[in-house]
């Protein structure tokens, strides 16, 4: 049934997040720290398990699956509902601050890939 | 006339989350239309619609003065309950079924070394320009800094070392401009930034951070990815939080 895959999801969630919250709080910042990264490793760990044990059926597959198809329409809400007024009118600096970090970020993906594929690629790769 | 209007608004506003499915459908639709008539599918129906999302949002700020975009507006507001954080999240969750857990433990290493580059790169941008608007202190030059970082790890270092609010509401302007900026920027600058595989999104979401930038910009490239990038960035808003007001602070303190 589609509410399995779905309670197995939600609960995932659930625990990743009381998780994240409890390092946040171990840590001292009042912020949730690895939650939703928390929950993903859960799922993708205990839907394996399932799959190989053939306890997670199709049937109750597809109660993931669909959330998982709905994500993009779930990110155009997002942006919908975000406070793009307040990011306009924060002026040349908010601005300025934005976009030059967002870019600096951007040059630095292909940098960082490649350093990691000097340590790795004689072992890893073959 | 009158009355018609206020039942169908009683009735959007009522089941507000089936009215945002509604909305939302409809926007995502009109968005692979255009991308195909328009463009012939080159720009990514699902880049159109959350750039659509956003002129939307943009206006529901302008309308109502609020701060939630178009879900401001009383009959839309199930758009701001259906991308919420709690269905944001259930949905990135599962992407992440199907996804091998080896490809995480592959970059494990890359993707933290991305994570702290992505933190102190954005304080040391953010706290760099806010110098050049004349800022001075310690504490204005570090919440803007984590501003840079993401829009909650600005406020979350302001409040804990003692920002004023206009410096704490800059630094959720520039978090804001950053998140919309990886969202609309990420499918145009993939290709140059060989953003096409695992490891690459795993490590663009340590350097970016901010969950719904690397949402949404990578949904708008290749949903496939977006495992990979929000697996990172979901750590970034916490590492900021915990570095930002500690040694990120005193650091910038040291130097002024």
């Amino acid at each position: 049934m589609a509410i399995y895959g779905t309670a197995l999801l939600s609960l995932c969630l659930l625990v990743g997040i009381f998780v994240g919250k409890l390092i946040g709080i171990l840590i001292g910042v009042n912020a949730n720290v690895g939650g939703v990264g928390i929950a993903m490793l859960l799922l993708i760990l205990l839907s394996e398990r399932l799959q190989k044990s053939g306890r997670l059926e199709p049937p109750s597959e597809r109660g993931i699956i669909f959330w998982s198809a709905i994500y993009i329409p779930i990110v155009v809400a997002m942006a919908a509902s975000q406070n793009v007024l307040a990011a306009i009118k924060g002026g040349p600096l908010a601005l300025i601050a934005g976009t030059v970090s967002v870019l600096v970020c951007f040059a630095l993906v292909p940098l960082i890939s490649r350093l990691g594929k000097a340590d790795t690629t004689p072992d890893a790769e073959s | 006339m009158n009355t018609i209007i206020d039942v169908l608004e009683s009735v959007l506003a009522k089941y507000a989350l089936v009215t945002g499915f509604a909305v939302i459908g409809v926007t995502v639709w009109i968005s692979y239309v255009l991308s195909d008539r328009l463009t012939k599918g080159r720009l990514h129906g699902s880049a159109i619609a959350i750039f659509i999302g956003l002129v939307l949002a943009y206006y529901g700020g302008i309308a109502t003065g609020g701060s939630k975009g178009i879900s401001d507006i009383k009959a839309l507001a199930g758009v701001g309950i259906m991308g919420g954080a709690m269905l944001r999240d259930l949905a990135i969750v599962a992407t992440a079924f199907g996804v091998r857990m080896d490809e995480f433990r592959k970059t494990g290493l890359s993707g933290i070394v991305s994570l702290f580059a992505g933190v102190i790169i954005s304080f040391i941008v953010g706290a760099t320009i806010a110098y050049a608007f004349g800022y001075r202190d310690a504490v204005s030059l570090t919440t803007i800094g984590g501003g840079a970082a993401t829009y909650i790890v600005g406020p979350v270092t302001g409040s804990a070392i003692g920002a004023s609010s206009e410096v704490i509401a800059l630094s959720v302007a520039a978090g804001l401009v950053k998140s919309i900026l990886v969202m609309t920027l990420t499918p145009f600058l993939a290709k140059y930034i060989g953003l096409d595989n695992p490891r690459s999104a795993l490590i663009f979401g340590g350097l970016m951070g901010t969950t719904s930038g690397v949402a949404g910009g990578l949904a708008a490239t290749d949903p496939k990815l977006v495992p990979y990038g929000a697996m990172t960035a979901t750590f970034y808003t916490g590492l900021g939080c915990l570095l930002g007001p500690s040694v990120i602070f005193i650091a910038i303190r040291a130097l002024f």
